[in-house]
């Protein structure tokens, strides 16, 4: 069976982004971009399931800029077998990003498709289960164990009060939480191996999708500022303050 | 216009975060419903009808709902959206799960974890891990919103005079089914909805010690316990205690961060927090520039301390 792992471009997750002067946006320009931390885990598992002999193919897929193909060919560096990217400069939102999967999703028939369960950018938390929904699919979202047998795939999940456990019926879709898996380390020969993968480009208007932005961002601010406050000296001031100053104890 | 509240709840009670969405509601303005998928939920849906503000409840009480999964939620909230300028969910793991379904269902973009409503239309939202606010406006003719409880106060539980009313429930998916739960235990206030938190970092060096030197300030201060993604990773404790980013949102009145360092995704999911105190070895830890209070020193002594001296 193939695997599709959509997987995005955004911010590095060391950078700490600024607001713009303007409140237009953030600003992106000159800073370091990488996969979406929650993406790689999903092509980690992926590739994982194919040296199982799970899945017989990897495909990755990514939308945006023209620049995704450098997200793409990471993807391949870790093990993707191959790269769909449907290039695109328009701001691209969960529910346009669920519409163009569904449309590769169509063409490719995979069994499983595994994205992570958030951007870092955005945070929206959307794309897979809307994905899922388009399609009539199951859907196993913040995924921390993944186990396929035939038609089911059984996956615990990260809930709020610990882990829960469900059976999916194929084809369906997963989201991965942060610990499902380590994700490897692309080897110099790997990335090498990547640069000559398959990579099929497509238009949003190839795939017949309009992508147009639902949601327009009226400004971005910086959040408000939390004053670092003061050093005590030991544990005696400390519960001091907090009796007499925050009262909070 | 009309508010539907999509009912995060264990068939016999509503969770909390189900008041704070309720409060998010009625900030938008017009009627707001509440929907209780649930299975022998008749309790929770009659305890929504008591929440202030809540002018009708929807019940939809079918053995499809038994164990909460997304597919049939989705459903049945789509099968009364029509008469709904706006759907509302909490931004928990439920909430998260079915509100992008709703929306997808309908074709319409979904808002998530609102910190503000400006108007019917415009809302703010935190982006990069907190590090900006967006205001957004959506052009969709219903919103599907999900909520973060700690930006809007929990409405009363009472006060509501809502009338409960049945509403024909959907089938089963057959997509998924419910295996097994492994809930953590615990006697302690909730993580989200705690008023004092003790949370421990990397800097506890193991699970045996983190509950050793933590469990006793926690019980003194009646507090829950909370981590970072460090110290979860580590497999200190399990993951429903982790704070930030990608884990829990949390604002407590008091905030005590043990051998915490305070890497921006940590300090996403706590900087809302009243009042902030730090306790780490590294003067130049980043949790000292959030923090009200610091105290630079080795927590092995200083926690014990503390508890002595509460």
């Amino acid at each position: 069976m193939k695997i599709l792992v959509p997987v995005k471009r955004v911010v590095d997750y060391n950078v700490k982004v600024r607001v713009k002067a303007d409140n237009t946006g953030v600003d992106i320009a000159n800073v370091k971009m990488s996969m979406n931390p929650f993406c790689e885990i999903a092509v980690e598992e992926a590739v994982r399931l194919r040296e199982k002999s799970v899945a017989t193919e990897v495909i990755a897929v990514s939308a945006g800029v023209v620049q995704c193909q450098e997200t793409l060919r990471n993807a391949m560096a870790i093990g993707a077998d191959r790269a769909i990217l449907i290039e695109t400069d328009v701001e691209l939102q969960p529910l346009a990003v669920a519409k163009l999967l569904k449309a590769i999703v169509d063409k490719e028939q995979p069994k499983l498709v595994i994205l992570g369960k958030q951007a870092i950018d955005d945070d929206a938390n959307q794309t897979g289960q809307m994905l899922a929904a388009l399609l009539g699919w199951g859907q196993a979202t913040f995924a921390s164990k993944v186990e396929v047998a035939g038609d089911v795939a059984t996956v615990t999940r990260e809930v709020d009060g610990g882990a829960e456990t469900v059976a999916i019926k194929l084809p369906a879709i997963i989201t991965t939480d942060l610990r499902l898996n380590e994700p490897r380390y692309a080897t110099l020969p790997n990335i090498m191996k990547a640069k000559k993968k398959q990579l099929d480009i497509f238009k949003p208007a190839d795939l017949g999708v309009d992508v147009t932005p639902r949601l327009t961002t009226l400004r971005v601010d910086e959040p408000p500022k939390r004053q670092g406050g003061v050093k005590v000296a030991d544990v005696a001031a400390l519960i001091d303050k907090l009796k007499n100053e925050a009262k909070v104890i | 216009m009309a508010n539907l509240v999509i009912a995060e709840h264990d068939h016999g009670s509503l969770k909390a975060a189900t008041l704070n969405v309720i409060s998010a509601a009625t900030a938008i303005g017009g009627d707001v419903h509440v929907l209780v998928a649930g299975h022998n939920a008749g309790a929770a849906a009659a305890a929504a009808a008591q929440v202030a503000g809540v002018s009708k409840v929807l019940l939809a009480d079918n053995a499809a709902h038994a164990n909460l999964l997304p597919e049939s939620a989705a459903a049945q909230v789509v099968a009364v959206a029509a008469a709904y300028s706006h759907i509302l969910a909490p931004a928990t793991a439920y909430g998260k799960g079915v509100a992008p379904r709703v929306a997808a269902l309908l074709d319409k973009a979904q808002i998530s974890d609102i910190i503000k409503v400006i108007d019917a239309d415009t809302f703010v939202r935190p982006i990069y891990a907190g590090n900006a606010y967006a205001t957004v406006k959506s052009s969709d003719s219903v919103k599907v919103v999900t909520v973060r409880g700690t930006a809007f106060v929990a409405a009363a539980t009472t006060g509501g005079s809502g009338a409960v009313e049945s509403v024909a429930a959907v089938a089963d998916s057959g997509l998924s089914i419910f295996v097994s739960a492994e809930i953590t235990k615990s006697e302690r206030p909730e993580l989200t909805a705690a008023k004092i938190i003790v949370s421990g970092g990397r800097g506890l060096g193991s699970g045996e010690k983190y509950r050793e030197v933590l469990t006793p300030l926690a019980d003194k201060l009646n507090a829950a316990m909370g981590a970072s993604r460090a110290a979860v990773d580590a497999g200190f404790v399990p993951n429903d205690y982790q704070v930030g980013q990608t884990g829990k949102i949390v604002a407590p009145d008091l905030y005590i961060a043990v051998g915490i360092s305070g890497a921006i995704q940590h300090l996403a999911g706590m900087k809302d927090s009243k009042v902030i105190v730090a306790i780490n070895k590294d003067p130049d830890a980043p949790i000292f520039g959030v923090a009200d209070y610091g105290l630079v020193g080795d927590l092995f002594e200083a926690v014990p301390q503390l508890v002595a001296a509460l």
